[in-house]
């Protein structure tokens, strides 16, 4: 038998495409052709498995070699096919019986001396396979953790080559799902980030935090530089509610793809923060390349994309956000496809009220109105409508910088996040909406229902500050979160003023 | 009169010895048609100057230019015209011509020029248009440069009373500089009112003509008010002309922690006249009131009527914006309550928020 097959997978956007590995060895002039739409790096994997196969003490004959990869229409990337490749190799040449490839995914990189490495998207992969009725798969053994997040599926990780053989020569293994490790979701201890007691005075910014994460809604921290935007916003990370197993797996599979797991703790057990700097291009921001690839804004799904600086970004990056903001996922198009990524993150921002930071501090500001106007207006209308709070974070005093009072720790705030993030489960219990933020205009009448007084403050705070159809139902939004934080069923005057207190800065600014 | 405006044109001749030149010549076209050799016996001018006028008499173009701008509605008021304001002849170097759309300031009135530092805080733009409201009422003109800050809160606080008032550009009278100042342009001259210059139509607004323009601010005027200066505001050019000028000149105090205020206070320490009320100025100068304000004036709620922390977080603020844990540290109440008063607060009209979080009292 000069021929076999085995079955393989690559990674398009986040999606799984199931590839088989052809490989055909018989006799003729000694050439190693690759066939089947292939990018340059996976070319290169001629020499590398030839070489690896060489060195890990088999025989390679002077033979006609041909590999195909299939699907044919599909890009083929990485160097993930490496270890199929020399696998189908040795199974064409006899090493290994046909039969028992069969059943297994096979996915690695090789080295020169017939390593595996490691390579992105198992997680994903694993999963895709399982579903498609495959219960094995070798895989490198930095990976083996990772994909034994799938319950059910038997993965062996392969330290080189001569491993994988052995193993399909034998087919010692364990049986399908004996190691799966689904079921250890021990936590981890986090990642040290800010603590909010580190952070003196700011009781509006913290305030206003608190309630943004319980409630899942955008938040705009307005100030001059050095109020601590920043350092808030890092003690977000902190007291985000952990997320449930099925938003872990969630948000792992994206890092999966991307390369970025702990080998040693593969699943992500703490929502993602991610900074992104104000140079960020839209493909950064979205995704991009030729086959997209996932970006920040998927990569902070399920937790934080903290913009700082946001009057320094580009326009048009920032508009390329207001898709995902309002849809939860960015579509990315392309001539062979279209790629959809999640992108259900909770946006903070944080900017100076003008370009030198100071205003409205007439004795410090030198900015003239015409500047400031221009700088606020860098930020569009229909991207301020989508954030929901906005709240000011002044310099810091010497006294709260001293005082001995102690602040409140980040472990308190996320008791209570958790607590109105448990009402709100319970409320949209049998909908799709999960946190407050998400309610749109039609559920607001059906959740936010206001009594008589409740309504004529509202009437009133619509005419004198000027309300929009829009900036009402944020107010209804945000009141909704902070009725759920005292643990009041109806929102009341209180709640409502508060959030009117944290509303988006009025038009008169937003040039 | 185009013979004027070529003369105004000239450039390179002094103010003083053009007037001498028509005062010789009797008429500006006799200076246009004057021959060389007569050019040659005027002793008063020198070589340079001559040059400049010959120069100028090649200069073809002027009557069409003149032309353009009547059309466009704009007058060209020189010297030796009888419009000319009584008030700017009497000034040292005053200009040659001034052009003008709209009116010029009455003589039979009082016109008060009301300056003040471009960044200003609410503080001065409040008083800018209490001030100006309230002498406009009295049938008082009032004039000012239209510039950003208090310049155009002054403007503002007469169109409110329906008064005229008047300003003096440092560009050309058909360029409406700062360009957000477009709806005050226009309805300055609705409201019978005047836009004036010393510069030509279409002259772009220079940094070196804005000093100049100074002068003729109070020069036009009786006295000048500086509503809010710095150590060096460019307000304090204007109040050493009006000195100069013999004009009377008051300023408004303000804190002596508002760097904004430094200027003015000094100036009251080196005797201004100390601007308390509008009343009390009015009162001065022996005014009453001849228009009645139009627009009703917004009736502020007796303090009584509120709550007691609310009376409490009110009391904390003033004209200079405060943040709101300012508010908090000042009231030593909870963050959420100060923020519920203030919102309550500003639904009744008594505050407003003039960037994120940070507040003042309106009215």
């Amino acid at each position: 038998m000069s021929f076999s097959t085995i079955l393989s997978a690559a990674i398009a956007g986040l999606r799984v495409e199931f590839v088989r590995v052809e490989a055909d060895v018989s006799n003729g002039l000694p050439v190693f052709h690759m066939v089947g739409y292939l990018s340059s790096e996976v070319k290169e994997a001629g020499e590398r498995v030839r070489t690896a196969i060489k060195n890990s003490g088999f025989d390679y004959p002077a033979k006609r070699t041909v590999i195909n990869l299939s699907p044919a229409t599909l890009r083929k990337k990485g160097a993930s096919f490496d270890l199929p490749i020399a696998v189908s190799i040795l199974a064409s040449l006899g090493q290994i019986s046909p039969e028992k490839i069969e059943k297994c995914l096979i996915i690695g990189e090789l080295s020169l001396d017939g390593q595996v490495r490691k390579v992105p998207g198992i997680l994903p992969i694993a999963m895709e396979a399982l579903e498609n009725g495959i219960t094995c798969c070798i895989v490198p053994k930095e990976n083996e953790r990772e994909g034994r997040l799938v319950k059910g599926m038997a993965v062996i990780g392969v330290e080189n080559l001569c491993d994988a053989v052995e193993f399909l020569q034998e087919m010692k293994g364990e049986k399908a799902g004996e190691k799966s490790e689904t079921g250890t979701m021990e936590d981890h201890a986090d990642d040290v980030i800010s603590d909010f007691s580190e952070i003196k005075g700011q009781e509006n910014v913290k305030r206003a935090a608190e309630i943004a994460v319980a409630g899942g809604h955008n938040l705009l921290m307005i100030g001059p530089p050095g109020s601590g935007k920043s350092m808030t916003a890092k003690c977000i990370a902190g007291i985000l509610p952990p997320p449930d197993i099925r938003e872990s797996i969630e948000i792992t599979k994206i890092y999966s793809v991307m390369g970025l797991l702990n080998e040693d703790r593969p699943l992500i057990r703490t929502r993602p923060f991610r900074e992104v700097h104000h140079t960020a291009t839209r493909a950064a921001l979205i995704g991009g390349g030729g086959i997209p690839q996932p970006g920040e804004i998927s990569l902070a799904h399920g937790g934080v994309l903290f913009l700082d600086e946001l009057s320094e970004f580009r326009k048009s990056v920032l508009e390329v956000l207001r898709q995902p903001l309002e849809e939860q996922k960015i579509q990315i198009s392309r001539t062979h496809g279209n790629y959809a990524f999640p992108a259900g993150f909770m946006l903070v921002a944080a900017m100076n009220p003008c370009p030198c930071g100071y205003y409205p501090d007439m004795e410090k500001c030198t900015c003239t109105p015409v500047q400031i106007q221009n700088y606020l207006s860098r930020i569009s209308h229909p991207f301020l409508d989508r954030i929901d709070l906005c709240v000011e974070a002044s310099r810091i005093r010497y006294d709260d910088l001293m005082g001995e009072h102690d602040a409140e720790s980040s472990a308190v705030i996320r008791e209570r996040v958790c607590r109105a993030r448990e009402i709100q489960n319970e409320r949209y219990k049998g909908t799709d909406i999960l946190i407050n933020a998400r309610l749109k205009a039609e559920d607001l009448k059906h959740y936010c229902v206001l009594g008589k007084r409740e309504n004529n403050l509202m009437e009133r705070a619509f005419t004198v500050m000027g309300l929009t159809a829009r900036g009402y139902h944020r107010i209804l939004r945000t009141a909704r979160t902070i009725a759920d934080m005292d643990g009041e069923t109806n929102i009341r005057e209180k709640h409502l003023r508060e959030a009117l207190g944290y509303r988006m800065v009025d038009r008169k600014y937003w040039g | 009169m185009k013979y004027e405006y070529w003369m105004a044109r000239i450039q390179g001749v002094p103010v003083y010895k053009k007037i001498r030149l028509r005062e010789c010549m009797k008429s500006a076209e006799a200076i246009y048609y004057i021959e060389e050799i007569q050019l040659q016996k005027i002793r008063f001018l020198n070589e340079n100057e001559r040059n400049k006028i010959m120069q100028a008499q090649k200069n073809i173009g002027f009557s069409v230019e003149y032309e353009k701008m009547l059309e466009k509605s704009i007058r060209f008021v020189p010297y030796f015209s009888d419009e000319y304001p009584k008030q700017l002849r009497e000034i040292p170097d005053f200009p040659y011509a001034i052009y003008v759309k709209g009116r010029l300031p009455g003589e039979e009135q009082k016109n008060v020029a009301l300056i003040g530092a471009r960044r200003c805080t609410p503080y001065g733009e409040k008083y800018a248009i209490d001030f100006a409201r309230a002498l406009a009422e009295c049938g008082v003109g009032i004039i000012s440069g239209m510039a950003r800050g208090i310049d155009g809160m002054g403007h503002r606080g007469a169109l409110l009373a329906g008064g005229q008032t008047y300003a003096v550009l440092g560009s050309g009278v058909d360029v409406c500089y700062p360009r957000e100042h477009s709806g005050l342009y226009t309805d300055i001259l609705e409201q019978g009112g005047g836009i004036l210059s010393e510069q030509p139509p279409g002259t772009a607004p220079l940094p070196k003509n804005f000093p100049a323009r100074n002068r003729i601010i109070s020069g036009l005027s009786d006295a000048v008010l500086v509503l809010e200066a710095g150590e060096k505001s460019g307000s304090l050019i204007t109040v050493d002309m009006a000195l100069e000028q013999g004009r009377d000149v008051y300023a408004l105090p303000g804190p002596v922690n508002s760097t904004l205020s430094y200027g003015c206070n000094r100036l009251i320490r080196q005797g201004a006249g100390l601007l308390l009320s509008p009343d009390s100025l009015i009162e001065e100068w022996n005014l009453k009131k001849t228009r009645n304000f139009c627009g009703s004036k917004k009736e502020i709620k007796n303090e009584k009527t509120l709550e007691s922390t609310e009376k409490l977080v009110y009391s904390c603020l003033g004209l200079y914006p405060k943040d709101l844990n300012q508010l908090v540290r000042e009231t030593k109440l909870d963050i959420k309550d100060v923020l519920e008063k203030l919102i309550s607060l500003e639904l009744q009209g008594l505050i407003c928020e003039i960037s994120k979080n940070h507040y003042i009292i309106s009215g």
